[in-house]
């Protein structure tokens, strides 16, 4: 017997790790022998912790899981309570294109073979093939954008690595992914770290690079334990090495972990992070692409980003290309998150409205209250109201209604939300995490709380003073924390003035 | 507390371990947490002349990060996330209810030093939130009476 159950930081703090061992000893006890395989999560969070048992129709779908549906697993299958079908036909999965994330939930995370079987590599043996000028072209081609937030062109990016000359050049993985809302990164990486890995490398051929980091954040245990063995399992196997895949290529990956920043997801506060600096954000240029880490050309790139070369090269520039709309090709994974019926992953090309996303496939709130807000992009994006849910998903049009897709993640909340509660905290947010260099930041997102305060307490006089202290830190900030935190603030400002009203809490 | 003498020997260890590396003080420091339980201020010294920097630079790196402490912890570790996803779905009343059952604040520990009590943003676990770490443990969608169980089965 065969069942699949998920290592991924969802499942198991919903409690997969007590159903392994449940699942484990009671197969003992019927004198079963059961092949468990930790994979990584299908993207169905309200499912979670689901299984899957191993049938000759297929994988079937079992969820959420609690112990006491345990034993029935070793019963009739079709009988089981939490019996939810053929996990491709689930609704969630089918409607899904899945490129990224084609082998997370599917294979078993730390299994060469099972990658290779599932495709992996391809995209590699390919690009060794290729020369560096044709593997860049390709990477251009596709479309591919930042998937970490900035949105800027990838093939650009390594085009410049590519050309600058230099003894030593680096390919910096941001796995600091600490915007809330958002766990792609986390669940490629506890998922198909071998897919990452695979990316790096082509990026190392591309611009020369033969030296890795993969900067992950502390908060991600899980993922920088699987990513550490996905490493050494790669070393040991010559995917890594002086000799990647029996070529004359070299490129080596070392995991490093982060120590509570948030302002090191910012590539510049990284590099110094790796350098064993403080977190500190640097100012542009010199660009990181011609002075990086050691200040040596460093491709920094997003999770996402490095996880998307792989099939790009397997399948063809053209085919990513021709998903998406507008400037934002390809796909993107949703990550829908907060107050939601159907929270999760789920990687569809470019171009859904906000409202498809939310209404649904998230299903609306979880309370069953109407959905009021959604903050797109982490804490650093705008709260979307109702009437802003034509917005298709795109970099260019999500700006265009000033706001920002960032890394794909979309906190739902419902009415019971108070968008003046939201807009101090993004400015406590900032005064916390802020890094201190830039004064409108430092100082700046400490007096907005005390002016959202004032507001609170009916002063309708600190109303402009915060709109001028908002396009003060966008206009006097070297980076996105101090620069974006205006937009959750003005975004509930704009879109929400009820919660602003002054003397609100007095007229009550 | 551990004496100096101990923590010395052990931190030779630690930086022999790392050297070579490139950029290297974080990893000494987290290094010197595991081992530790928290940064003590003696190594910050040993540190900076072993990286050939001055013990200010040292200094501000370890004070610049949340996750290094200068002071041991509690027995066990709390840490509730505050961040927007885990917010809709009423971390803030969750985090209230678990301040005023432990009765102290964030960054404190309990009288008797069983407990502390940490703010987090983001575990990625915001689709089903509010999430929790419990001394190390990823804990999702906590409510009121799974903060009473987990701080009651706290030995």
């Amino acid at each position: 017997m065969k069942i699949y159950l998920p290592l991924d930081s969802a499942a198991v703090a919903l409690g997969a790790d007590e159903l392994a061992e449940s699942l484990m000893f009671q197969a003992q006890a019927r004198g079963i022998t059961l092949t468990l395989v930790r994979n990584g999560s299908r993207g169905m969070v309200w499912l979670e912790p689901m299984a899957e048992v191993v049938t000759d129709a297929g994988r079937m779908a079992f969820g959420p899981l609690t112990l006491a549906d345990v034993p029935a697993l070793f019963d009739d299958l079709a009988a089981h309570p939490k019996a939810l079908g053929l996990t491709d036909d689930l609704p969630w999965m089918k409607a899904q294109t899945r490129l990224t994330f084609a082998r997370v939930g599917v294979i078993d995370p730390l299994s060469l073979d099972d990658y290779k079987t599932h495709g992996g590599l391809a995209g590699l043996t390919l690009a060794l093939a290729m020369d560096k000028a044709a593997i860049v072209a390709e990477v251009t081609n596709s479309g591919l954008r930042g998937r970490g937030g900035a949105g800027f062109p990838t093939g650009i990016k390594w085009k410049t690595v590519s050309e600058a000359a230099a003894d030593r050049k680096y390919i910096v993985c941001n796995a600091d992914e600490g915007d809330s809302a958002t766990f792609a990164d986390r669940m490629l990486m506890e998922g198909d770290p071998f897919t990452l890995i695979e990316g790096m490398i082509i990026a190392g051929l591309a611009t020369g690079a033969t030296k890795g980091f993969v900067y992950i954040r502390s908060e991600y245990p899980i993922a920088i334990d699987v990513m550490q063995k996905a490493v050494k399992i790669a070393a040991d196997a010559g995917v890594l090495g002086t000799s990647v895949l029996g070529s004359s290529h070299t490129f080596n990956i070392e995991i490093r972990v982060g120590a509570g920043a948030y302002v090191c997801g910012e590539e510049t506060s990284l590099l110094n992070s790796l350098e064993g600096k403080r977190g500190v954000v640097r100012a542009k240029p010199p660009l990181p692409a011609l002075q990086g880490f050691m200040a040596k050309p460093t491709v920094v790139n997003n999770v996402i980003s490095l996880a998307s070369v792989p099939v790009i090269f397997e399948k063809g520039a053209e085919f990513y290309k021709n998903f998406g709309l507008g400037r934002s090709r390809g796909t993107i994974p949703l990550q829908i998150a907060g107050n939601v019926k159907h929270g999760g992953l789920y990687e569809i090309a470019f171009g859904l409205t906000l409202g498809e996303i939310v209404d649904k496939i998230a299903g609306g709130s979880a309370s069953g209250r109407p959905v009021k807000a959604v903050q797109v992009g982490g804490p650093l994006g705008a709260y979307f109201p109702r009437a802003l849910f034509d917005t298709p998903f795109g970099y260019e049009e999500f700006a265009g209604k000033d706001g920002l897709i960032g890394h794909a993640g979309l906190t739902v909340f419902d009415d019971s939300a108070d968008m003046l509660k939201q807009a101090r905290f993004a400015m406590e947010f900032c005064a916390i995490e802020s890094c201190g260099k830039c004064t409108p930041c430092r100082i700046g997102a400490v007096r907005g709380v005390e002016t959202v305060d004032r507001i609170a307490k009916g002063d309708a006089s600190a109303i402009p003073l915060l709109t001028d202290l908002c396009n003060t830190m966008k206009a006097g900030s070297l980076c996105a924390l101090g620069g974006f935190t205006p937009y959750p603030v003005m975004s509930a400002l704009t879109h929400f003035p009820d919660d602003f009203a002054p003397m609100k809490e007095a007229a009550e | 507390m551990l004496d100096s003498v101990d923590i010395t020997s052990r931190l030779e260890e630690i930086l022999s371990a790392h050297k070579g590396m490139e950029g290297s003080l974080l990893p000494i420091l987290h290094a010197i947490q595991a081992e530790f339980g928290y940064v003590p201020q003696v190594a910050l010294p040993i540190i900076a002349q072993d990286l050939n920097l001055s013990k200010a630079e040292v200094h501000g790196v370890m004070s610049f990060y949340h996750d290094f402490r200068e002071h041991p912890a509690g027995d066990h570790v709390l840490k509730l996330c505050r961040a927007e996803s885990c917010q809709s779905m009423g971390a803030d009343r969750v985090a209230a209810h678990a301040q005023k059952s432990l009765g102290i604040e964030w960054h404190e520990t309990t009288k008797d030093g069983r407990v502390t009590l940490e703010p987090i943003f983001c575990l990625g676990l915001c689709a089903c939130g509010p999430a929790a770490m419990i001394n190390g443990k990823l804990v999702g969608r906590i409510d009121e009476a799974r903060i009473d169980a987990i701080i009651g089965g706290l030995k």
